[in-house]
């Protein structure tokens, strides 16, 4: 058989992965979240943690309880007693009362529905946003992916209060070099990383709930069809068996 | 071009074995797509079952809520209302319930889980009106020796307390009795069979 | 005129006469696949003709069963799109079907045009088959294009304002054109409406009446080949090419097998990869469009990001537009160009596998400057490819009919 065609192509491919640093998304120093998403454990956790510190100001509209107590292996009861507050059912999506409204009035900006946050910011972007929220000179909240953010640090009490150290950099502006723990919180900061971990991780689950099914379909699909793209080849080339 | 049988069987062969396995993969792949027509979960959540609470329904009341689109009663019937049942079997289509839709525990006289409630599908059987509940024995304008029941005012079909239908009217069946269960002595929940959800 | 009957025919045939009594099965039957002989030499490239009808079928099959929860309203079509995810059984599957099959649609065809500059399958007497597929590709442009305004994110959004926004340098009509395009003053309901009833229904009709004309063109001489020496030169004494073959059984068993291989890579992609990493399903794009916030980077999906680049390299707005269409327009003029008497790149001079090779290099890295910011040295690097680009067809013209070629075989070789 020919190998030129192939050659070709996939010179092309290599060139293109080659070049792939271009692909990257942008703001190079995330840390790396590292999220285990069949961690059914860690996703609980999560969605506990989302309820209770985001769902204050933030809507999930787009996810419902029900599919969480299937999706997370939880029953029924557990989630309407743990995750469900107001007097919403199991087939609900997990709105907030706050009113759009209401909340630019009371917070300056609407904050987000966080259904998708994972799909387009990344479990990176959102570990790391988690992770350098710090009090500025203003005295107020601040963070380091997203400087001048709106919204307050409201883990506060489980990671402590950070505050930064600044540098000169080469241009000679005065800038955030680093973070550190000016009054510590309940938990340590390995305990508050795998807090936030166990967060993402739920929100990783809120992005795409059928992601662990569509693994698992996945692999059967590619066994079949590598099953009968074999009898295929069997079949071309007894035919061509003609032609040659 | 080789005319030997040994090639020709094999071809046979391979060609049932694609077409086989081919046609199974077709399967397998319509799957999703005729699965996508399936009642989607914002249908399940808007389609999920109704609790009703019973306290404060007077003998003779009806209590209507919505439930998968239908209107469905809660009737609370009287002792005198259960005892004038069998009396109008006569007069009845189907009074044993066999041509009629209602889950296995209603296929009795009171057509109840429990024979004090009746929960019905109020849509007459006919052409889809709501039924008048008329729960007072006595002489009405449609029927001199009325026993209580439902009269549908869009083509004058009738029905007795247990929402059976009367023959010579144009509904062809009784009300429908929709799956239901109950939670506790004052709560009813439709949708929910004794087994499980409908 | 009679035909025969055949009297101890089975049920099978009984049934096939009958058909054939009153439609043309057999003959059509005969014509396209048994009767009709394609050079026994094709490879690899050969697959993608087949592979595009192949995805032209699951696009079509996925998008009908998405417009049947879709709703094409500014103000519901985002939350749709989600609840074909989440909510309707399977119905994220189908979604990936679809815009994976969006990105391997241009795959497939962009390789299938790559072919055609190898072997001269688009010159004299093919011009038309390269033309109308030349159709295709523009049709298949505009309903891409529609088609990703449809789920209303923030890339839908403000990728079809930038884009409609060029028809705005058009001098004089320019203004009321853009209006008339958006049906509004600006990118609003109404022009996601529109384009829906394009994406659906207009340019799916448009572009299977154009496969037709395609195949049908293809039909009247035949395929080319890798050789690109006509196999209708060298005809044995039953008038049938000495190097054709049948294409059924031999190229459906065989294109049976590439669709098989294929659909295993498209099955990776839709159940590991969906989003390939931003390139197929855009991380902005699952934030609702919002019209008081522009996203960072504005750039349009993977497959339009070679003429987005050409357009960014040039400073004037409405030069940019053109120098964009041109790009686009000077591949209808391909059969032209080309006037070597080797249609094969196998028996043209070095010089054509350098022009091709550089081509192909500048369409790649014109691809990857399109989707980055735009570093003033990434502009130089746009200007200077865009140059290469163009310098292709140019030195094309002039170059080939002069250019030695090493002597054409009688017969296909490989």
């Amino acid at each position: 058989m020919n190998m030129k065609p192939f050659a070709v192509l996939i010179s092309m491919v290599a060139m293109l992965a080659a070049a792939s640093p271009l692909f990257a998304a942008g703001g190079g120093n995330l840390q790396q979240a590292n999220v285990h998403i069949r961690d059914t454990a860690a996703a609980q956790r999560g969605a506990k943690l989302f309820v209770n510190y985001c769902m204050a100001c933030h809507s999930a509209s787009y996810m419902r309880y029900g599919r969480i107590a299937k999706d997370l292996e939880l029953s029924e009861d557990a989630v309407l007693e743990n995750l469900v507050f107001a007097d919403a059912k199991i087939g609900d999506t997990m709105d907030i009362a706050m009113r759009p409204a209401d909340a630019e009035k009371w917070l300056g900006k609407v904050p987000p529905d966080l259904s998708l946050i994972a799909r387009s910011r990344g479990v990176d972007w959102l570990y790391t946003y988690m992770l350098t929220f710090y009090q500025d000179e203003s005295g107020g909240w601040n963070n380091l992916v997203l400087p001048n953010a709106s919204m307050p640090h409201v883990m506060w009490q489980l990671q402590g209060i950070q505050k930064p150290l600044y540098a000169t950099d080469e241009s000679g502006h005065e800038a955030v070099d680093r973070l550190v723990l000016h009054r510590p919180g309940l938990q340590t900061p390995e305990e508050y990383e795998g807090t936030v971990r166990d967060l993402v991780t739920f929100l990783q689950y809120l992005g795409e709930p059928a992601q662990l099914q569509r693994k698992n379909v996945g692999i059967w699909v590619l066994l079949f069809l590598a099953f009968f793209t074999m009898i295929a080849y069997l079949l071309k080339i007894e035919y061509w068996r003609d032609v040659h | 071009m080789p005319s030997d049988g040994v090639n020709k069987k094999r071809r046979r062969f391979l060609v049932a074995t694609t077409s086989a396995v081919g046609a199974v993969g077709a399967g397998f792949a319509a799957v999703p797509f005729i699965s996508a027509w399936q009642p989607s979960a914002r249908a399940q959540a808007v389609g999920a079952p109704v609790q009703v609470p019973l306290d404060g329904l007077q003998p003779g009341q009806i209590l209507k809520v919505q439930w998968r689109g239908q209107t469905i009663g809660v009737l609370r019937r009287s002792e005198e209302s259960l005892s004038l049942l069998p009396e109008v079997d006569a007069e009845l289509r189907d009074p044993g319930s066999e041509q009629s839709e209602q889950p296995g525990f209603a296929q009795n006289e009171s057509r109840a889980l429990r024979e004090e409630y009746l929960v019905v599908n109020m849509h007459c059987t006919h052409l889809g009106c709501i039924p008048q509940l008329i729960p007072e024995v006595g002489a009405q304008p449609f029927d001199d020796n009325w026993k209580g029941g439902f009269y549908c005012p869009c083509h004058k079909s009738k029905f007795d307390m247990a929402g059976r239908v009367y023959k010579g009217v144009p509904a062809p069946t009784n009300l429908k009795v929709p799956p239901y269960s109950y939670i506790d002595d004052t709560t009813l929940v439709i949708g929910v069979s004794p087994e499980g959800v409908a | 005129m009679a035909k025969a009957e055949n009297t101890s025919a089975t049920s099978g045939n009984k049934l096939l006469a009958w058909f054939d009594d009153r439609l043309p099965v057999s003959a059509f039957w005969n014509n396209v696949m048994t009767g009709y002989y394609a050079p026994k030499n094709f490879n690899f490239w050969y697959y993608m003709g087949s592979l595009a009808l192949l995805v032209l079928v699951m696009q079509i099959l996925s998008g009908i069963f998405l417009t049947m929860f879709y709703k094409p309203d500014a103000e519901l079509a985002f939350a749709s799109v989600e609840y074909i995810m989440r909510d309707v059984p399977w119905g994220w599957l189908i979604r990936y079907m679809h815009s994976t099959g969006a990105s391997f649609f241009f795959i497939v065809v962009y390789l299938h045009m790559f072919r055609a500059l190898l072997y001269g399958s688009h010159r004299k007497p093919r011009e038309l088959v390269w033309i109308f597929g030349m159709l295709i590709y523009v049709a298949l442009m505009a309903e891409a294009f529609m088609g990703y305004v449809l789920p209303w994110g923030q890339m839908s959004y403000w990728g079809a304002q930038v884009i409609i926004n060029l028809f705005g340098a058009i001098p004089a009509i320019g203004e009321p054109l853009t209006e008339w395009i958006r049906g509004d003053f600006f990118i609003s309901d109404a022009t996601l409406n529109r384009f829906f009833a394009l994406h659906v229904i207009a340019l799916p009709l448009a572009i299977l009446g154009l496969v037709l004309m395609h195949l049908v063109a293809l039909r009247e001489n035949g395929s080319n080949n890798p050789d690109g020496i006509e196999i209708k030169a060298n005809k044995d004494e039953n008038g049938i090419p000495k190097d054709g073959i049948p294409f059924h059984p031999y190229y459906t068993v065989k294109d049976i097998f590439g669709v098989g291989f294929f659909l295993m890579i498209f099955a990776f992609v839709i159940f590991f990869w969906p989003e390939a990493g931003g390139l197929f399903l855009e991380h902005d794009n699952f934030v609702p469009a919002n019209p008081l916030v522009t996203p960072e980077h504005i750039k349009p999906v993977w497959y339009f990001t070679p003429y987005y680049a050409i357009l960014k390299a040039v400073p004037d707005k409405l030069m940019g537009v053109i120098l964009m269409g041109i790009s686009v327009a000077i591949l209808f003029f391909l059969p032209w160009l080309d006037r070597s008497p080797a249609k094969s790149i196998r028996y043209k001079g070095a010089w054509y596998k350098i022009m091709l090779g550089l081509f192909v290099i500048a369409f790649l890295r014109l691809g990857m400057l399109g989707m980055a910011e735009g570093t003033p040295a990434q502009t130089v690097e746009m200007r200077v490819w865009t140059f290469v680009y163009f310098a292709f067809f140019i030195l094309l013209y002039f170059i080939s009919p002069g250019a030695k070629t090493k002597p054409l075989p009688e017969r296909v070789t490989h």
